[in-house]
């Protein structure tokens, strides 16, 4: 059996920085950035992309729809 | 395996609902309303059901749900929706026909609407998004605001003595000879979330079958009106909402 590694698409013009995702990932894999999007919301990005199993608990709870989640079996 | 190796369309596992577009939601961040929409999207889509769902929306904040699922609507008046899906569904029996409202909306001024619909077992769904205050016009207290808590209308904490008691429609839904399901759902967590989208497809599924009316509660969070970050509004409302509204079926006749 291999590893399951998953990777995320965050919509960022779409996120709203509510961290609702942060707070759900399991493995601490997403951030809010300092930066601001188009609509002055700090948004999500990967920054521990390496432990994103693509779990989808970010994308599930995300209430604009901002996340696509991919996964393989290695 | 590189970042570029596992994003391609045959490893895809999520992505946000096709009926649901990319028109910008005006929810203020976190808010339940949206995590909701996507799982009526999702369910639609799944049943295959898009030609043939019709929502109708509230007054209250949810009214624009109608530019973010791309499936038919009607717009009702203040509290009226399930008078105009009674129409609707009777008009077209094949037609999945549901209402989406706010406590507001359905447990104010829309009470003897949502009763009567349920009580006379048409075959609709309502989605009753109760998040305990009126969200759209800035806060105030809801037939439905716990009993202490601070809303724009009850500075000091609503006191039953002057506000009289919240109502637990689910409670009362679960007694109507009319109604087929009745449950009480929430969307704070992976497992909530998942437990709401079966509740609304039995719902649906429900109503096609002509079985009655179907009633699903999600006990909900209005971060804004709450003043408070969208991640504490869950913990309160887990806390707070959920011992009053206690989650699961109320009622699930066979
Ligand atoms: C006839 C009428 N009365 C009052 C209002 C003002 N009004 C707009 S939305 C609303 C209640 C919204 O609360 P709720 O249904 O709980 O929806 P939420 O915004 O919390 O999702 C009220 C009283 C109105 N638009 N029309
Ligand atoms: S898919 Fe799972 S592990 Fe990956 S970022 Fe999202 S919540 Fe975290
Ligand atoms: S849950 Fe969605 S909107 Fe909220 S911060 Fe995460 S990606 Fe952005
Ligand atoms: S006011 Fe409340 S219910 Fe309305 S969009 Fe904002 S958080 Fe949601
Ligand atoms: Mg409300």
């Amino acid at each position: 059996m291999g590893k399951i590694k998953g990777a995320i698409v965050v919509n960022t013009d779409r996120c709203k920085g509510c961290n609702l995702c942060v707070v759900a990932c399991p493995f601490k894999v997403i951030a809010l950035t300092k930066e601001v999007n188009v609509r002055g919301y700090n948004y999500v990005q990967p920054v521990l992309e390496d432990a994103c199993t693509g779990c989808c608990s970010c994308a599930t709870v995300c209430p604009d729809g901002c996340i696509t989640v991919y996964r393989v079996k290695e | 395996m590189t970042r570029n190796e596992i994003i391609k369309p045959e490893n895809l596992v999520y992505k946000k609902p096709t009926l649901m577009n990319d028109n910008h939601m005006h929810y203020c961040p976190g808010c339940s309303h949206g995590v909701v929409h996507k799982l009526v999207a999702e369910i639609i889509e799944e049943m295959g059901l898009r030609e043939k769902a019709i929502g109708i929306s509230p007054v209250g904040c949810a009214v624009f749900i109608y530019n973010y699922i791309d499936i038919d609507w009607q717009e009702a008046a203040h509290g009226r929706a399930p008078a105009l899906a009674t129409a609707i569904k009777r008009l077209w029996p094949d037609r999945l026909v549901f209402t989406y409202q706010g406590d507001g909306d359905l447990a104010c001024i829309g009470t003897a609407e949502t009763i009567h619909a349920l009580n006379r077992g048409e075959n609709i769904t309502i989605i009753f998004i109760n998040n305990a205050i009126y969200g759209m016009t800035g806060g105030q207290m809801a037939p439905t605001t716990l009993m202490g808590m601070k809303t724009a209308t009850c500075p000091y904490g609503r006191d039953p003595q002057l506000h009289g008691y919240p109502l637990k429609i689910a409670d009362i839904a679960a007694q109507l000879e009319g109604t087929a399901y009745v449950t009480r759902q929430s969307v704070d967590t992976v497992s909530a979330i998942n437990k709401t989208k079966r509740a609304i497809r039995h719902a649906f599924e429900n109503s096609m079958e002509g079985k009655g009316s179907n009633l699903v509660e999600v006990v909900s969070t209005c971060n804004s009106g709450w003043k408070m970050s969208p991640v504490k509004a869950n913990q309160w409302m887990k806390e707070n909402m959920v011992p009053f509204y206690p989650l699961g079926d109320l009622k699930d006749k066979k």
